[in-house]
């Protein structure tokens, strides 16, 4: 019998794992300055640092360097960093052990829905953690915002040629736009915009609390809700999340959450004086659409249901803001929306699956993914009458693939399936362990999961915590929050056999 | 005059057989047999090898040559040859390509590859398959400035809407100037109020749509519109040129391409077009698609075969008005035979092309309008042009005698010819002239 020879350059693909690895030791140094700031303790981060540094280092003995990454080692690679972030970023609050996330499960699961921007939250009682660590929620939220990938791109600059295939691999876009001819360039320039989304976001949310207009905007919860905001990841070290703010500071949330979830190729374009890419994308027509439309839907519900009372300037904001939120894929709540009717809630729940522009920090199933559906849905019903037609489905004027289209559709019927096989988890475990969750609230929590949203429905709403679930159930979330965050394809291709071998 | 050719094909017979009798035509061909029998046919000396090599080209006599005419069925062995003539004099070159790309290029610097002037067969082809669906109204239609700008002379009958309108109720159009008026003989230099009457002759001059929207103003019955159903079948290059240009005009044409891959192609090149993949011999496709109720139906296939049997079935089915592209003039007669309304052959459209940018006049591109009272006439203004820096209506005390500036083309792009528009140099004009002033204007040029 022939000797099965793994196909896959696996040590090339640790010896990126292990030097991506290595460099979180710099985000951890940050909370780490935070605690020796506010006389915490340095515990937590140390052992994190040291946990990298041990991991970082063995993967790079095991690892072989080679740049020139293909596909299948790209696809592992990116898989394994993804989760390995997540689990190093889970020993802080395993060694601060306070809260329910002393206890690894929770911990990792914060940490995993912290990296993939989803921002479900099992924390009970915001107030027993130390500073520092409700920073580092907020940072990690921010390091997985844009994609820890393109990231690595712009930082190692032995990537140049793997870089494209790591950045492909991890949008599933079609191709990755260089914005110049080398590939860590680009991958420079749309962090230095996302860096300054932020620097913004942090500004204006603090001019706003030293101005007295929103006092309750310090200089910490400015910078903690520019991190999460910018990066659609949903975070907040409050409690009641934005709703701990006055209106104006609200208000000036929704703009950067609309902003992270735009395609930074176009911003970038926008921002060098060639603002027309973006105004004339078809696709950021359907983005905005989509969401006016949903807000304009909320408002409606809120302002004629007698659950809610919140005045005009009160529903309006409410209904933009958490249907931005929710349709950006960020997950903060202005208010407890689920005290809202049932119609509200329903219009918060399907637009889970709408999701930003692709290219952004956004995560669902992107509005990119949605408009190739819906003209080549136009086109059928055009080709179903004129059958010798030849009408290339066309995005942004470029045609696209027949194949493109095919794998688009075959990644919206995955999700969906994956969303349904998730639901009926959650909602038979909690039926196992006799917790009271319904078929509407495990359909938010499975959505809001594995989309990377955040918040769902009852127990799980907005105030709520998904600590309640059945340990299963929180480990069935934390796998699809990373598979779901990373487009499904990479993690779902390790598992099948021609992967490995031929 | 010494005129070199190489290839001795259609295009370059052709040519050939028209100078032989006024000049020295020295033609250079690969195929010995080939050149030998042109020897017989017409008064020419000929020489066996290839063009693009100097030692032929020196045999050739090269060096006397004034102009040179690379007209072999390859692109890039006539560009080749007139950069290898270049180098040992300099006579005026023009090569022939099928490639629009090269034609582009030329177009960048008017001087790219050693050439004096590039016509690319295929979008002349198209062009003129273009003029005759959208302009059977015209008498006269003649492009200027590579396309950008038309020359178009109309007969106005009594039926004309426009009749009884004067010219300026009549100029609905930013981008058109009417340059003249023939009427009883006479050629009327039009003021706004002059009114049309039946059996004036108007010549209009302005970018290709405008004159096809004043085409549809002054003859809407012959003048097809955007609801007319226009059928273009085959997608070779020069059925995707066709179907681009008619997009241009806003036409919506349908066109017909059997390869898979092909089609996909030109669907993708032609948003605005409905591309269907399918045998245009499938009685079932015919039908289905309402072939039978086309107004006009162009074959562009790739072979004359395929081209006669469509036209055939297009025939009998009772398409309004047939047009075929027709490779070889043999076959001309055989295609009106069976009905065709129009024949285009992109050879002698070629050469026909050839011989009159380098023969009829010095000034480039002239047109004589009937009866000899005006003539129309492209004129590029050189760096130390007299001209450059006059706004139009300062030309009147520069330049005596009567004429219109039609219209302006700067950088490739259409430039509205007002009183107080500027000339620069490097602009090109197309005006209509007096013939009697023709001369002085070249010279003031």
């Amino acid at each position: 019998m022939a000797r099965r020879t793994i196909r896959v350059d696996w040590r090339a693909s640790l010896d990126l794992v292990g030097r991506v690895l290595l460099y979180l030791v710099g985000p951890l140094a940050v909370p780490l300055a935070l605690a020796v700031y506010y006389g915490e303790s340095l515990l937590p981060f140390a052992v994190a640092i040291a946990a990298t540094v041990a991991l970082g280092g063995g993967f790079r003995r095991l690892g072989d360097p080679d740049p020139k990454l293909g596909p299948r080692e790209a696809f592992l690679a990116i898989s394994l960093i993804w989760l390995l972030i997540a689990v190093v970023g889970a020993v802080p609050f395993v060694v601060a052990g306070a809260g329910t996330i002393g206890s690894p499960l929770n911990a990792l699961f914060e940490s995993m829905s912290g990296l993939t921007t989803t921002g479900a939250t099992v924390l009970r009682d915001f107030s027993v953690h130390s500073r520092s660590i409700m920073m580092w929620r907020q940072l990690i939220q921010w390091l997985g915002g844009l994609g820890i990938l393109i990231l690595a791109t712009a930082v190692l600059s032995s990537l140049e040629v793997g870089g494209a295939q790591l950045m492909q691999s991890e949008q599933q876009i079609d191709r990755v736009d260089k914005l110049t001819p080398r590939i860590s360039q680009t991958a420079r320039l749309i962090w230095g915009l996302y860096v300054g989304l932020t620097a913004l976001a942090a500004g204006v949310f603090w001019a706003l609390g030293l101005s007295g207009l929103a006092p309750r905007m310090d200089l910490y919860n400015a910078v903690a809700h520019a991190l999460t905001s910018v990066a659609t990841a949903g975070f907040s070290p409050e409690p009641l999340s934005a709703g701990a703010f006055e209106p104006i500071a609200q208000w000036a949330m929704v703009p950067f959450m609309i902003l992270g979830a735009t395609s930074f190729i176009l911003l970038y374009y926008a921002v060098t004086g060639d603002p027309m890419r973006l105004l004339r994308s078809d696709e950021f027509h359907l983005y905005l659409g989509v969401l006016a439309g949903l807000a304009a839907v909320v408002a409606g519900v809120l302002a004629v249901t007698a659950e809610t009372s919140f005045g005009p300037e009160g529903t309006v904001r409410h209904a933009a803001f958490n249907a931005t939120s929710i349709l950006t894929t960020t997950g903060y709540a202005s208010t407890d929306f689920e005290l809202w009717a049932g119609g509200a809630k329903f219009a918060l729940f399907l637009a889970m699956f709408v999701g930003g522009m692709a290219g952004s920090t956004t995560c669902s199933i992107k509005s990119l993914r949605w408009l190739v559906v819906v003209k080549s849905l136009r086109r059928n019903l055009f080709t179903a009458v004129r059958p010798s037609a030849i009408r290339p489905v066309r995005v942004a004027d470029t045609p696209v693939e027949e194949e493109t289209i095919k794998d688009v559709y075959a990644y919206i019927l995955l999700s969906i399936l994956i969303f349904v096989v998730l639901a009926l988890v959650v909602v038979v475990d909690a039926a196992r362990i006799g917790a009271g969750v319904s078929e509407f609230e495990a359909m938010g929590a499975a959505a809001s999961t594995f989309l990377n949203i955040g918040p769902a429905f009852g127990a799980a709403g907005p105030y709520g915590t998904y600590e309640g679930f059945a340990s299963t159930s929180k480990a069935t979330m934390v796998v699809l929050m990373w598979i779901g965050r990373i487009e499904i394809i990479p993690v779902l291709v390790l598992f099948t056999k021609a992967f490995w071998t031929s | 005059m010494r005129v070199i050719i190489v290839g001795a094909g259609q295009v370059g017979t052709a040519i050939a057989g028209d100078l032989a009798g006024d000049h020295d035509v020295v033609v250079i061909d690969t195929d010995e047999s080939r050149v030998d029998e042109l020897q017989y046919e017409y008064d020419v000396l000929t020489v066996a090898g290839d063009g693009a090599s100097l030692p032929v080209l020196e045999r050739a006599g090269v060096e006397d040559a004034d102009r040179f005419i690379a007209c072999t069925d390859e692109d890039r062995t006539n560009l080749v040859a007139c950069g290898a003539a270049r180098t040992i004099c300099d006579p005026f070159t023009i090569a022939r390509t099928k490639n629009v790309d090269y034609l582009r290029t030329w177009e960048r610097t008017n001087d790219a590859f050693g050439v004096d002037y590039v016509v690319c067969s295929t979008l002349l082809a198209a062009e003129t398959i273009v003029r005759v669906v959208g302009l059977p109204a015209a008498v006269n239609v003649k492009p200027y400035a590579g396309g950008l700008v038309y020359m178009a002379e109309f007969e106005i009958n009594e039926a004309s809407p426009i009749v009884g309108q004067t010219i300026a109720e009549a100029d609905r159009f930013d981008s058109l100037t009417f340059a003249g008026l023939l009427r009883d003989g006479d050629a009327v230099l039009p003021g706004g109020d002059t009114r049309f009457e039946p059996e004036d002759r108007v010549v209009v001059i302005g970018t290709p749509r405008s004159v096809q929207l004043f085409a549809a103003d002054a003859a809407p019955e012959k003048t097809p519109d955007e609801a007319d159903d226009i059928v273009v079948v085959g997608g070779s290059e020069i059925g995707y040129h066709t179907a681009r240009l008619l997009g241009k005009r806003r036409f919506t044409p349908r066109l017909v391409e059997s390869d898979p891959d092909r089609a996909r192609e030109l669907a993708e090149r032609l948003p605005d077009t409905l591309v269907m993949e399918n045998d245009a011999t499938d009685a079932e496709f015919l039908d289905r698609e309402r072939i039978d109720e086309a107004d006009v139906l162009v074959t562009t296939l790739g072979t004359d075969e395929q081209n006669l049997l469509t036209a055939l079935l297009a025939k009998r089915l009772g398409c309004r008005q047939i047009i075929a592209l027709v490779d070889n003039a043999e076959y001309v007669p055989l295609f009106e035979a069976i009905g065709v309304d129009v024949t285009v052959n992109p050879r002698q459209t070629t050469a026909e092309e050839i011989l009159r940018f380098s023969f009829e006049s010095a000034a480039e591109n002239l047109t004589v309008l009937e009866g000899h009272q005006a003539e129309v006439l492209e004129l590029e203004l050189e760096a130390d042009s007299p001209l450059a820096g006059r706004t139009i209506a300062g030309l009147d005390r520069a330049i005596p005698g009567s004429f219109v500036v039609g219209a302006i083309t700067r950088d490739r792009a259409y430039v509205e010819p007002r009183g107080e528009t500027t000339l620069e140099a490097g602009d090109r004009i197309v005006v209509l002239a007096d013939t009697d002033s023709v001369e002085g204007f070249i010279e003031r040029t």
